[in-house]
């Protein structure tokens, strides 16, 4: 268990910006994690109860399809979040993780999170802008996938 | 040049399969040259017999040797596609406005490319690359269907060497690809830009490019740091038909590349 160094920590986009004391208090209740390229963060399915802030390194998030191999659906870098399923109604993660590259990151427990959003509601307002903000983009980026901008046009010379 | 300007004949000299669909071809002039052509520049290519279509340049600049990569996606492009070495073209041009990487000088240059749009770029990468020390950051940022789609493949690493950051990215990996996986916007956060020290030039379908644009704008960076390569129905080259026009502009001269302060509108609207 390694704490963050806080200013380093403060300089991921997650928490870039926020006031100090609530770094302070998320930096307090993370832990520095190293994860090797090729280890299994978690499958589908499974719990979800963590958040993953990637310094380095390379996340794909994928799915066992019947039939297929398994299926990357996008993948993570740094500066990114990983791990939003903790926050359904139903905590289970929707894909599963795998670190494609080795990765380096800090490691925050969602009971955790949730425990400091529940003690102080406007840090929980401002986390959850943030995570919102990053599930948006998420369903923006699925949205232009689903456009398949590059296939042929339909007529050209 | 005039709309009556005939070809000026061209011969293959080389063509190499990009992707099963693509394919770069390397024109030498029979007779006369025409002016090389500067990055960003197109010119129509003819396929005698079949029709003609504006295809931007995609090699070195300035050369009387044309590079060209080419989409088969109708009956002239695939005529030109099956050409093979020693095969006449037509060729008129260069026409359009150009990338004027140069401008980034002392800063930071960022290409932005999705799929076919990678072609336009690669020639003001090259003259980047050539002049490296006169650029702080040179990224590249490159979307693509699939690995299987993606373009100059032999060349990134070659890139990477000349001193280039270039990052990759595809719609849908396959089992062998160990790359990202998304679209090319998911990149530029992690690009690390210097919003009032960086030109970003995007080359790519005009929603990717919209998109992109946004992102930097997003990230701090004003529209006239960003420009982009639009593409209409361009056929004479010279301004005069009118069937390239997009709003107040013909794209043949006042394009292809726009600055996005100009084209940020353009692309919005539903109908021009």
């Amino acid at each position: 268990m390694t704490r963050p160094e806080l200013a380093e920590f403060a300089t991921h986009p997650f928490v870039r910006g926020l006031a100090a004391g609530y770094v302070e208090q998320l930096a307090d209740r993370a832990d520095q994690v190293e994860i090797a390229a090729g280890q299994r963060i978690f499958g589908e399915l499974g719990e979800a109860r963590g958040l993953w802030l990637i310094r380095s390194g390379r996340v794909a998030l994928d799915l066992q399809v019947p039939g297929r191999q398994r299926v990357v659906v996008e993948t993570l870098g740094p500066g990114d979040e990983l791990g939003l399923s903790w926050l359904a109604p139903v905590p289970r993660w929707q894909f599963g993780a795998t670190a494609e590259l080795a990765v380096d990151a800090w490691a925050l427990s969602s009971a955790a999170v949730l425990g400091l959003c529940d003690a102080d509601h406007e840090l929980g307002y401002q986390l959850t802008r943030r995570l919102l903000t990053t599930a948006i983009a998420r369903l923006h980026a699925a949205r232009i996938r689903i456009l398949d901008l590059y296939a042929l046009p339909e007529s050209t010379p | 040049m005039t709309l009556t300007e005939a070809p000026a004949g061209y011969r293959v000299r080389d063509r190499v399969a990009e992707t099963r669909d693509t394919v770069t071809l390397t024109l030498e002039p029979v007779s006369a040259a025409l002016p090389g052509p500067q990055p960003g520049q197109f010119t129509m290519l003819y396929a005698f017999g079949v029709g003609e279509v504006p295809i931007s340049v995609s090699g070195p600049a300035g050369l009387p040797v044309l590079t060209h990569t080419i989409r088969s996606v109708g009956a002239v492009t695939r005529a030109l596609c099956d050409a093979a070495p020693g095969h006449l073209v037509g060729v008129r041009g260069p026409f359009g406005t150009t990338w004027d990487e140069a401008d980034a000088a002392g800063q930071d240059l960022l290409l932005v490319a999705g799929g076919i749009g990678l072609a336009p770029l690669r020639p003001a990468l090259l003259a980047a690359l050539a002049a490296r020390d006169s650029y702080r950051q040179v990224t590249v940022l490159i979307g693509a269907r699939s690995p299987s789609e993606l373009l100059y493949t032999l060349e990134l690493d070659r890139w990477r060497t000349a001193g280039a950051r270039v990052e990759v990215t595809v719609d849908k990996g396959d089992a062998a690809w160990r790359g990202d996986v998304g679209v090319v916007t998911q990149l530029i956060r992690r690009a690390e830009i210097v919003p009032d020290e960086t030109i970003a030039l995007i080359c790519g379908p005009e929603i990717m490019m919209r998109l992109t644009a946004q992102a930097l704008q997003a990230a701090g960076m004003t529209a006239d740091r960003i420009r982009v390569s639009l593409e209409r129905n361009m056929q004479c080259g010279v301004a005069e038909c009118g069937h390239c026009q997009l709003g107040p502009l013909l794209l043949c001269r006042d394009g292809p590349v726009v600055s996005y302060r100009v084209a940020e509108t353009l692309l919005a609207a539903r109908e021009l």
